[in-house]
């Protein structure tokens, strides 16, 4: 753990990226199979199953730290991380420890063959073991969410500058079903072909948000544009007689989404389709609510099967015998469109339409009616370019509606956590009834540091009760806060929930009285629910 | 049962016995001053009293003030309270204020630190009945590291940075922690640059006697260039201002307590840093307060209400002092 420990030292204390690549590109060189094996595993989102609640956790830290637990609980939202509190809280270590990274990891994967009482003995004889910044570490690793300033694009370029490779081929062989304990550091990342692995998506390219005018793109004429669909980006594979799906957070949902095996009776193999799963009425797609109840369920009852079906709606074609990504787009598409043509609608699967346009403004025109299309605006890709692995600017680009807008007054403050531990981030709106304020929506983001620190500043003045780590506040303060939906929910006071709500700006000139009401919310959701 | 001695009011602590007020917040008549930094010497007073070691420092801010000094530990008669002042341990010249009157002895802490820098005179126990103590860091996840662990990584940094030709630029408040990290480091690595908020401090501190090091106040003459690898010692806010765009290359440092927070560390954009706080970890509040022997607790400054329960649980008869900043869990800036 040392070594980890002291490369997350070196990443932790520097906000360059050079350091940190450099960092661990030097680590991957030196350490160990084992550790770095799992260092990458780590790094990709690949974790050990929590084998301990965090309450289990919270209880044994608090009692080895001699503290009754509410002190540490009234100290977490102050340190604004579990793990940190925690390391933090506990008296200094005892004894110290060489052991690797990869052999603590083991420890973790082996709590779930042991009663609690075993797994406790064991936290604890490994909190007398470690420092501060190794029981940190130890801590994230059994309470997941192991983020700490590297993403997966670092990690690869880190990892392609450590064995000389090329970084997109490093990108494609991390990708796919692997664990720690299916493979090894040589089959993984050093041999010189990669192993083959039938159901190894490729990384997604991805698109950055339009902020000019698309007029700033060229010629209308080298752009192709689509719907940009609420739904869920995946990569649908059909090969070996297989079919598997995958999220772009890397995750095999094959099994979530058991409509998209249908593909393998209408298709030839050694497919792989880029598309979005959207549950589908038959002509087009439902509301993105609608498909939220398949999302986090690993198996799927029949009635939900019916209520909520999916299909994919395809629109970039990855590989066809062979990898295509560097055939220009127009070629990747009139294949797609070649293949699907045709296809019945129980193949689920179908071509995401091109949007006919000759000129930008007309474009525009089109994607003002984006919402009637069950859209949230559309998509541009250049004819010419190839895929590319990750977000790149200049080919794909996403060209938004402009959010839904309300002005809601804020009521309840919450500090962030991370990053944003002690100040006051986290709050929750409210629309007037009448005379009521009714909550409706909450938002985190939008806004800078420096106006988060003038809201902390005004929420400690303006408290008028605490529930826990919850102000309520004095009802002042106006925000504008944007959304891409609306829908409705039973299970809000409100009655209904707004899909990515975030803070646009803070209305300094607007009375609270003056903020929007819940009749102006239920407007819009006749309108665009 | 007679008055308090001393009860707490808009305008600050006050001694009803003796008529004063202490660290008040508005302009009163007659202000006893623990020490010299803006949140408890204000300008705007008749009359000032503080100790010997704070005057200098204190005139040097607020001006010309009418202010009377005691030494260390000398009591003084005012009305019919005995008051006198004893070494906080927090900066050059700090202290805590004892008040007596008929017998019962209370203490205010001012802000202070147990265990001692080499620099600011050490802070004393004081047996009290009622103790008045801040708690900046009165929660168990603050545990201050010996001072010459925090040394040596600022002296590493510090070389590790030269060795590359690179400034080192350390974010500190230029009364108190400015200081500290000088009498702290190792003039063998390089130069010692000062900002002029903290060099004019100097001056104060250095006529009085305190040992600091040889530095070179930056001036808008001073080629920074002809001083490759120096550290240079400037107040917070100077760090992202254009005055700190002369140090091409630098490497930003800051030394706080609230550096023990990662999300801290992480929102102040620093590239390190050091956990070193004027203000009493977990286990040093503690230390103190049971060393007064004082029953009677009141929280000030910091976390009161998490602490003033803990100190309850503990058996303490312990209460929250209302301040003006009427808010606890003040990071903002280490409250100086």
């Amino acid at each position: 753990m040392k070594a980890f420990a002291a490369l997350f030292t070196a990443i932790d204390q520097s906000t360059k990226t050079t350091v940190k690549t450099a960092a661990l590109a030097e680590y991957f060189r030196t350490a160990p199979d084992d550790d770095r094996l799992w260092t990458v595993a780590l790094f990709s989102g690949r974790r050990p199953k929590r084998a301990v609640t965090t309450t289990q956790l919270r209880e044994w830290a608090a009692e080895r730290a001699g503290l009754p637990l509410w002190l540490l609980e009234e100290s977490y939202p102050i340190v604004g991380d579990l793990a940190e509190t925690i390391a933090l809280i506990l008296p200094p270590n005892e004894h110290t420890s060489d052991r690797p990274l990869s052999a603590w990891l083991g420890d973790l994967l082996n709590y779930p063959s042991l009663d609690i009482e075993a797994r406790k003995v064991r936290i604890l004889d490994a909190w007398n073991r470690l420092d501060a910044t190794e029981r940190f570490l130890f801590n994230k690793l059994i309470t997941g969410g192991f983020r700490i300033g590297v993403s997966r694009k670092l990690m690869t370029r880190a990892l392609a500058q450590a064995t000389g490779q090329d970084e997109a081929a490093m990108a494609l062989r991390l990708m796919g079903d692997w664990t720690p304990q299916t493979t090894t550091w040589q089959r993984l990342v050093a041999a010189p072909e990669p192993e083959e692995d039938d159901s190894r998506p490729y990384p997604f390219y991805l698109a950055y948000q339009l902020e000019s005018a698309p007029q700033t793109l060229g010629p209308a004429q080298d752009w192709l544009a689509e719907w940009k669909w609420d739904g869920i980006r995946g990569q649908l594979i059909l090969r070996g007689g297989a079919h598997h799906v995958w999220s772009r957070g890397e995750e095999l949902m094959s099994d979530r989404f058991p409509e998209l095996a249908a593909a393998t009776d209408f298709l030839p193999e050694g497919l792989v389709f880029d598309g979005e799963i959207v549950a589908w009425d038959g002509r087009q797609p439902l509301p993105f609510n609608t498909l939220q109840q398949r999302i986090g369920r690993k198996s799927v009852p029949k009635k939900l099967l019916r209520d909520a079906p999916v299909v994919m709606l395809a629109y970039d074609l990855l590989e066809d015998g062979q990898d295509l990504r560097d055939t220009p787009l127009h070629a990747r598409r009139a294949r797609l469109e070649t293949l699907l043509a045709g296809l019945p609608p129980e193949a689920n699967i179908r071509p995401s339409p091109r949007i006919p346009f000759e000129t930008w403004e007309d474009l525009a025109q089109t994607r003002n009616m984006a919402r009637d299309h069950r859209a949230e605006g559309v998509m541009l890709k250049r004819l010419d370019a190839p895929y590319l692995a990750g977000r790149k600017k200049g080919d794909w680009w996403k060209w938004k509606l402009d959010p839904l807008c309300v002005d809601a007054v804020m009521i309840y403050a919450q500090q962030g956590h991370g990053r944003r531990a002690n100040l006051f981030t986290d709050f929750t709106f409210a629309a007037w009834n009448g005379n009521e304020l009714v909550p409706f929506t909450k938002a985190y983001s939008g806004l800078t540091d420096a106006e988060f620190a003038k809201i902390t500043a005004w929420v400690r003045r303006n408290t008028l009760q605490r529930f826990g780590p919850v102000r309520q506040v004095k009802p002042e303060l106006v925000f504008e806060i944007a959304f891409e939906g609306i829908q409705p929910s039973p299970r809000h006071k409100s009655g209904l929930s707004l899909r990515f709500p975030r803070m646009a700006r803070w209305r300094h000139d607007k009375p609270a009285q003056e903020a929007n009401t819940l009749d102006d919310l239920r407007e819009m959701l006749a309108l665009y629910g | 049962m007679s008055e308090p001695v001393l009860i707490f009011t808009d305008k600050g602590i006050y001694c009803p016995a003796g008529g004063f007020y202490i660290d008040p917040w508005r302009p009163v008549d007659r202000a006893l001053i623990t020490h010299g930094h803006a949140d408890h010497s204000r300008w705007g007073h008749a009359r000032y009293l503080s100790s010997d070691a704070a005057a200098p420092v204190i005139r040097h801010r607020l001006g010309e003030i009418a202010i009377e000094t005691l030494p260390y530990g000398e009591a003084r008669r005012i009305g019919d309270a005995q008051v006198s002042f004893h070494p906080a341990g927090h900066i050059p010249g700090s202290a805590q204020i004892r008040v007596e009157v008929g017998g019962e002895v209370w203490v205010v802490s001012g802000d202070y630190k147990v265990s001692p820098d080499g620099l600011c005179e050490s802070f004393e126990p004081l047996r009290c009945h009622a103790f008045i103590t801040e708690c900046t860091f009165g929660l168990p996840v603050f545990n201050w590291a010996p001072q010459a662990k925090i040394a040596a990584q600022i002296n590493a940094w510090w070389g590790a940075n030269a060795a590359e030709g690179r400034p080192s630029l350390l974010g500190a408040y230029s009364l108190g922690k400015a200081q500290r990290l000088l009498a702290l480091l190792d003039p063998a690595i390089g130069p010692i640059l000062t900002h002029g908020a903290v060099e004019n401090t100097n001056e104060v501190l250095r006529a009085q006697g305190y040992a600091l090091p040889d530095t070179l106040r930056v001036t808008p003459d001073l080629d920074v260039k002809a001083h490759p690898g120096a550290m240079v010692i400037a107040p917070p806010s100077a760090l992202g201002a254009s005055w700190a765009r002369r140090f091409r290359g630098a490497q930003v440092g800051m030394a706080s307590g609230w550096m023990a927070l990662r999300g801290v560390r992480r929102r102040r954009g620093a590239d390190r840093g050091f956990v070193l706080s004027d203000h009493a970890d977990w286990g040093e509040l503690h230390s103190a307060i049971r060393g007064t022997g004082a029953e009677k607790i009141f929280a000030t400054h910091g976390y009161t209400e998490i602490f003033a329960r803990w100190l309850t649980a503990q058996g303490y008869d312990a209460q929250i002092v209302p301040t003006q900043f009427g808010g606890d869990e003040d990071t903002d800036g280490e409250a100086p």
